[in-house]
């Protein structure tokens, strides 16, 4: 028996030695190399194969489009084409292609690339058209691609659209390095090659993914030597990485954990609005939300101010309409948000009839962009509650309650949690809120709401190409939309991150991608 | 004993086909599919069905079964929808990682697990038996993500001794020290309730043990006691406690599954996980067929032991 615990204490006593001889190993990320926790190991680096945010992250890092977010906006700017013109109908795009750029292979960024890269994506019978190709009706519009000359691009569209530059300057229109296709074919997802700051090192599955600094950059080479992003799905085992110095920039920081960061000088936490929008689908064809009051009555009884402060702990600001403000030029600074006024909202209940209502609420554990959908969905029907509605939640997995809230809310439920994350202000209310998109019809106006006054305004501002007609288009909108509140409109997100105190010139878009080109970590 | 082996081999492949049945029913059965998780969002009727052609997910079901078992048997597992890489080639980058954890954790469960059911029986009702069992009751009580990120603050993030998690260093690293430097927590939280039920068994099976004739005429010879106790007592004990072992693989791999997300290990169950959530057919098909081709074949080595070990099942 001595032996036995003798034996123990000396195998407790060599590990912890041990442990204590390996600790000099801990943590410390090299200099010039940031290391980025990431949310989900990346599903490709093809930029025509994603359509996650979280692959965004590296991509933009590796490839150029043909234009690009200016820093801190939304707006469009020069990339791979340094200008661009526009015909008087609108359908014909023409690019003059920067010259002397290089894809990181070695081969040159000319007008074939160009037409490589949209033949590919649009023609299903493409030989390379291999895989999924989930963002390609971003360019569906586009009826041919052609090279004018080596250096000049033209696209032709079917009709006037409006957010094709925006299009242009999102993930799925990087460009790839056609050599690089053609020598990998399926295998490019792993073997990419594009013309950005930082090309690709390697890819360990689920451990890593390597970029390191491009120096020919055309638009300059950037300060670090290297990215290391890492795969860190838990939640909790990302804070923990975060504070155990494994990781330099961490994304998507919880709401319980933003506060420990604010509070340390050794981190810098980091906040950016976002095209985002968190709302309520309410259905607006059966049931107490067919009267536009209800609607009304339901904006008003939710005490948004204190989902975001309460709920959210501050990491979104309540939402006053269909769009966010992150589309500042497209945004109805006249809208304020509904306000927190339960009396107003049995006052209205009470106008409707609609006293002690039963309404069925769908919510879901989880999913892109939803922010805490459990936690928000038993505040809110405790709100509504409060004004004599009477609220049953039913939850559901993420994809399987896309799986039934897509196909629309009849015959099923009157309300349904729901976020949507978009690079222009045309395409939430053109696929959520027309007629003509109704569940039957293939769009995602599951709560069926119908204005003709809405749908005219959306194809006007969707089809025009002066920017300034098209923001008070949709101004216009936003105001009605407002009024007669086919959603319950919450929160727009605001996307954070935090970074150790040593990380310079590290900011967050609007756009959500995150870009490192101009980060230094010089020690 | 060869044609015995033999026998049960065969005996898995139906196993493992219903199973493959099973699980292709079920992942058809549960709303949501690939397109959707692919397309999020964006998924109108018309992107859904082009991506399902893209994916040959137009066809009928047993269609796509029979065209998936066809190409297994000619060892192709085909690609993951989500991950745009060989089925195969994720599985196998990742059932490596799953067996050091898993491996390990059994390892560790069974040195433990025996010695300190061995500690406890031979001195029953003993201060050394009570605390046995004390902390035995609390290791299988506790949840091993739960202990996992209790582990994880106090090691990574309070002492700063050992790293939150992943198999490897992310820079430098990746030879054989590192790879125990970052095994050490997991494999020890996996290990924790499989040790529990190890040592209780192992108890159990020695006192009963130690009760028996044999043992007393062993005694009565004048052998000391650490003798009757290891050579004699424990090799009885062993039969009842081998199989044992072999159950608790199936439960350690089945455990790897939180285990893996919580530490971010890169093995097959955070794999299987992440394959669920996004419909990734093929990879969950790819991924269950192996880890249960694994279990099959644990059992099967502990039903071998164990008949080494007992002179009365040999044949």
């Amino acid at each position: 028996m001595h032996k036995l615990i003798k034996g123990i204490a000396a195998i407790v006593l060599t590990a912890g030695v041990a442990a204590g001889l390996m600790s000099y190993a801990v943590a410390q990320t090299p200099p010039n190399v940031l290391v980025v926790g990431q949310i989900a190991e990346p599903q490709s680096l093809d930029p025509q194969h994603v359509s996650a945010v979280n692959d965004f992250r590296i991509l933009m890092n590796v490839y150029d489009g043909l234009v690009r977010y200016k820093d801190g906006t939304l707006e469009v700017e020069p990339a791979l084409a340094t200008d661009w013109s526009i015909s008087e109908d609108g359908t014909e795009y023409t690019f003059n292609l920067r010259e002397g750029v290089t894809f990181h292979d070695g081969s040159p960024f000319n007008a074939e690339a160009v037409v490589f890269n949209f033949e590919r994506m649009i023609q299903e019978d493409h030989p390379y058209h291999t895989g999924t190709f989930p963002l390609s009706f971003y360019f569906s519009a586009v009826t041919s691609v052609e090279a004018v000359d080596d250096m000049t691009v033209k696209f032709t569209l079917n009709e006037p659209f409006a957010p094709f530059l925006s299009n242009l300057a999102y993930p799925a229109g990087l460009i790839v390095s056609k050599a690089a296709v053609e020598e990998h074919g399926e295998d490019f997802d792993r073997n990419p090659s594009g013309t950005g700051a930082f090309k690709f090192v390697e890819w360990q599955s689920n451990t890593r993914v390597v970029v390191d600094r491009f120096e020919d950059y055309w638009d300059g080479a950037a300060p670090l030597d290297a990215v290391v992003y890492r795969p860190i799905t838990d939640a909790n085992t990302r804070v923990a990485e975060m504070l155990s110095g494994g990781i330099d920039v961490m994304v998507e920081v919880p709401p319980d954990n933003v506060s420990t960061f604010a509070d340390d000088p050794a981190f810098t936490l980091y906040e950016e609005a976002g095209p985002h929008l968190w709302f309520l689908i309410l259905n607006a064809k059966e049931g107490p939300f067919a009267d536009m009051r209800v609607r009304q009555a339901a904006n008003y009884a939710v005490n948004k101010e204190a989902l975001v402060e309460n709920v959210l702990q501050g990491t979104a600001t309540v939402a006053a309409g269909p769009t966010p403000p992150a589309f500042n030029w497209a945004y109805n600074e006249e809208l304020d948000p509904y306000p927190y006024d339960p009396d107003r909202a049995r006052e209205l209940l009470a106008e409707a009839g609609a006293e002690g209502a039963e309404l069925t609420f769908y919510v879901t554990e989880g999913g892109s962009g939803m922010l805490d959908p459990v936690a928000m969905g038993t505040a809110i029907q405790a709100d509504l509650e409060a004004v004599g509605l009477d609220v049953t939640i039913e939850t559901y997995e993420w994809n399987t309650f896309l799986g039934i809230v897509n196909p629309g809310l009849e015959g099923k439920a009157d309300m349904a949690e729901m976020a949507w994350m978009t690079n222009s202000p045309d395409t939430l209310p053109y696929l959520a809120l027309r007629t003509e998109a109704w569940p039957d019809q293939g769009g995602f106006n599951s709560g069926y709401y119908s204005n003709p006054e809405v749908d005219a305004l959306l194809q006007q501002a969707r089809t025009s190409t002066d920017q300034a007609e098209r923001a008070e288009l949709y101004k216009e909108m936003q105001a009605i939309v407002y009024e007669e509140a086919p959603w319950l409109f919450v929160a727009n997100w605001k996307q954070n991150a935090v970074t150790t105190a040593n990380v310079e010139n590290f900011s967050l878009q609007p756009s959500f991608f995150l870009m490192l080109q101009d980060v230094a970590k010089p020690n | 004993m060869t044609g015995y082996i033999l026998k049960r081999l065969l005996a898995a492949i139906p196993v493992l086909i219903g199973l493959s049945i099973i699980v292709f029913l079920i992942m058809a059965l549960i709303p949501g599919d690939p397109a959707q998780a692919i397309l999020g969002n964006f998924a109108t009727p018309e992107n859904i069905a082009r991506v399902n052609r893209e994916l040959g997910l137009d066809k009928s079901l047993p269609e796509q079964y029979f065209i998936w078992i066809f190409n297994v048997l000619q060892g192709d597992f085909g690609r993951s929808y989500i991950l745009n890489r060989p089925v195969l080639d994720e599985i196998l980058d990742r059932f490596g990682a799953t067996l050091i954890l898993a491996g390990t954790a059994l390892v560790l469960c069974s040195i433990f697990g025996i010695l300190a059911g061995i500690a406890s029986a031979v001195r029953q009702f003993g201060w050394t038996d009570r605390l046995v069992t004390l902390v035995v009751l609390i290791g299988i009580s506790l949840p091993s993500f739960f202990l996992g990120l209790l582990l994880i603050l106090l090691f990574a993030v309070q002492w700063r001794v050992l790293p939150a998690s992943g198999m490897f260093a992310v820079y430098g690293g990746g030879d054989l020290p590192d790879l125990l430097y970052h095994l050490i927590l997991p494999a020890v939280t996996l290990a924790v309730v499989a040790t529990g039920v190890v040592a209780r068994l192992t108890r159990a099976a020695m006192l009963e043990v130690l009760r028996q004739d044999f043992v007393r005429t062993a005694r009565a010879k004048g052998l000391d006691e650490n003798t009757v106790i290891y050579k004699h007592a424990l090799k009885a004990a062993m039969v009842s406690v081998v199989p044992v072992i072999g159950i608790q693989a199936g439960f350690v791999l089945g455990g790897a599954v939180y285990i893996e997300t919580v530490f971010q290990w890169p093995g097959i169950g955070a794999m299987l996980v992440k394959a669920i959530s996004t419909r990734d057919i093929l990879l969950v098909q790819g991924g269950v067929l192996i880890v249960a081709a694994a279990y099959v074949f644990v059992n099967l080595l502990a039903d071998v032991v164990q008949s080494l070990l007992d002179p009365r099942l040999k044949t």
